[in-house]
């Protein structure tokens, strides 16, 4: 008896601090319920299709984990492009990206203050072209004629005799393709990580060099990489991401939504194929949950590495 | 251990050049080389900026002239009309589509800065239950990529009934999680004092946040606001999937029909350049606007 009074008693203590928070929940509530509708819903979605057999058309059937075990067994095309590629892709652009991003912003810091924002434009100027202007420019550079950019450049050279089908041989795709995305890299990861920079209080640079720093890759180790750990995250985050949800650049190299002998097909790439050109939405969504787990993996990752331990 | 930290101008020399070593004294050898170095780069990584500018403007004789030209030698608005003339001839003029991407983009801006902003005033200035929780998910939602979901989202859009409507290019935007979470770091600075202050005097939570820490905290709503308008202004996703109606698409669709299979196409080519500069000098030109903002939000950026 007593102890329902009392559960009673909380519950109403409950919802009368819920009601008096009740203008938060306000200014939380258009947010959340955006997230929950277009974030939250979709990946719960995406993993309850992921058991189904859908084609858009007839009443999805369950087939329990057979989307799963034909992504691990008998999807040779995952297996042998995807895989692999999405691996060579990430690994390079990723870190390598991350660590350009890094190092220019770095840079950049190192010069005087007034002429910081011409290079910093100048650096995070191509992540903004990135979509439909990019095609516009790498299909013209890299054409297959000599009246391609860099063929005309190679041939006045002497490097190679004949035009070199850059965008049509799976030889060069991929490197192309990782060359655009470097270019275009330093986005607001960059911007971040050069705008944690200047947060650095200049006493600590004085104090180590008191203790005995004496060369600028001990400050960069000991000095500024702890002091600006928490942006470092987030523009490591925000390249796991850009990384690993690439896709649409092959595409648009290629002219086309399989890339030459799949030398550019990425995970998206495979999931686009099966989601909207053979609608099999049940096996495309075990894929993209598949690539969510790796997104998700890659970020802990990313958090282990960077993430600033107690109250430093 | 830098001699020059404590040189001495010698007094005799002219104020021009006393002046110049003032400036260029804390510059040492490192800086300089940097300075070459990135110098050079930045050049190399501009170089496809000044093609996509230069190519907009070329003439036809100049586009496929060979050896191929950087420069454009008579720079020409033939491309420009030739854009304005091409979607003439077809069912939607290309005003359509501009108007289409203008106004969806601006609501979808405006609304990313209010959605935001307001989630982002609770999570940083208010205490509720779930408040830790709800904020933690928007950190893990950083990670959240849409494209990798686009089936689900189709079908939670098809099932809201908005398909090919305007809605369809802005409420899947205003779901931002990077937004929500630069607008909440940049909010924690502000301090609480002046908070406490206004709510003594009588302010409500909305004249709080609309008059003391939206004015105070417009760098951050710049910034939000400009990776709004890059995400908005760009996208073709929304108009593939979720619009089946010509005159419901936005302009990067329009563009991206041009540039499809531009290889084998001649004339197609100058428009597709002039095309794909409308696209990208609206970015350029906010960023450059806003420039200081951004990295004066993006300073409290870190996750901790």
């Amino acid at each position: 008896m007593n102890s329902t009074v009392s559960i009673k008693q909380r519950w109403q203590a409950f919802t009368t601090t819920l009601w008096k928070q009740r203008v938060s929940y306000l200014f939380i509530a258009p947010f959340l319920i955006c997230f929950t509708v277009f974030i939250v819903i979709p990946i719960v979605l995406a993993n309850a299709l992921a058991f189904f057999s859908f084609d858009a058309i007839s009443r999805p059937t369950f087939i329990g984990w057979d989307n799963f075990l034909t992504i691990l067994a008998r999807d040779r095309i995952f297996l042998q492009n995807a895989i692999p590629n999405t691996f060579k892709f990430a690994i390079i652009v990723g870190p390598l990206g991350y660590a350009l991003s890094f190092i220019l912003a770095w840079l950049i810091h190192q010069l005087p203050k007034r002429i910081r924002d011409i290079f910093t434009i100048a650096i995070y100027t191509p992540s903004l072209s990135a979509g439909v202007a990019m095609s516009v420019v790498w299909l013209v550079i890299f054409n297959g004629d000599r009246v391609g950019y860099l063929n005309n450049f190679l041939l006045s050279i002497g490097m190679v005799r004949d035009p070199q089908l850059w965008l049509q041989d799976p030889q060069y795709f991929m490197n192309i393709m990782i060359i655009v995305s470097l270019w275009a890299s330093m986005g607001v990861g960059f911007l971040a990580m050069l705008a944690g920079l200047q947060t650095v209080n200049t006493e600590l640079y004085e104090a180590g060099a008191i203790d005995g720093i004496s060369n600028r890759l001990q400050e960069i180790y000991y000095i500024t990489i702890p002091a600006i750990k928490p942006q470092m995250l987030f523009g490591a985050i925000m390249s796991v991401v850009g990384t690993l949800k690439a896709g649409s650049i092959g595409a648009m190299l290629a002219g086309s939504p399989i890339t030459p002998q799949y030398s550019g097909h990425l995970i998206t790439n495979h999931i686009d194929d099966y989601a909207f050109i053979r609608y099999e939405l049940g096996y495309a969504s075990a894929l993209s949950v598949v690539l969510l787990l790796l997104v998700y993996g890659s970020s802990r990752l990313s958090f282990r590495l960077f993430a600033t331990k107690g109250d430093e | 251990m830098e001699p020059n930290l404590v040189h001495i101008p010698k007094p005799k020399t002219g104020l021009r050049i006393r002046l110049l070593r003032i400036r260029w004294k804390k510059i040492d050898l490192f800086q300089v080389l940097a300075m070459i170095g990135l110098t050079l780069l930045a050049l190399f990584m501009l170089l496809p900026i000044v093609f996509i500018i230069n190519h907009a403007f070329k003439p036809i004789s100049e586009l496929f002239l060979y050896p191929p030209r950087f420069w454009s030698n008579q720079p020409t608005l033939f491309n420009f009309q030739q854009l304005i003339l091409k979607s003439q001839t077809t069912v939607i003029p290309f005003s359509r589509y501009l108007f289409n991407s203008v106004l969806t983009t601006l609501v979808t801006v405006a609304g990313v800065i209010f959605v935001s902003s307001l989630a982002a005033y609770a999570f940083a200035k208010q205490r509720f239950i779930g408040r830790e929780l709800f904020f933690s998910f928007t950190i893990i939602a950083l990670m959240f990529a849409p494209e990798t979901v686009a089936i689900p989202r189709y079908l939670v859009i098809a099932n809201l009934g908005i398909m090919d409507t305007y809605l369809v290019h802005v409420l899947p935007l205003l779901a931002a999680p990077v937004g929500v979470f630069l607008m909440k770091q940049f909010m924690d600075q502000i301090p609480n004092e002046l908070i406490e202050a206004a709510k003594i005097d009588g302010a409500k939570e909305w004249v709080v946040f609309f008059r003391i820490a939206l004015p105070i905290c417009m760098p951050a709503v710049a910034t939000i606001g400009i990776l709004a308008f890059q995400g908005s202004w760009a996208q073709t996703e929304t108009s593939v999937l979720f619009t089946s109606t010509e005159s419901m698409k936005t302009l990067p669709y329009y563009t991206m029909t041009l540039t499809n299979g531009l290889a084998n196409n001649v004339v197609g080519q100058g428009v597709a350049a002039a095309a794909g500069l409308i696209m990208f000098a609206p970015n350029l030109v906010v960023f450059l606007l806003f420039q200081r903002r951004v990295l004066n939000t993006m300073a409290h950026s870190g996750i901790k």
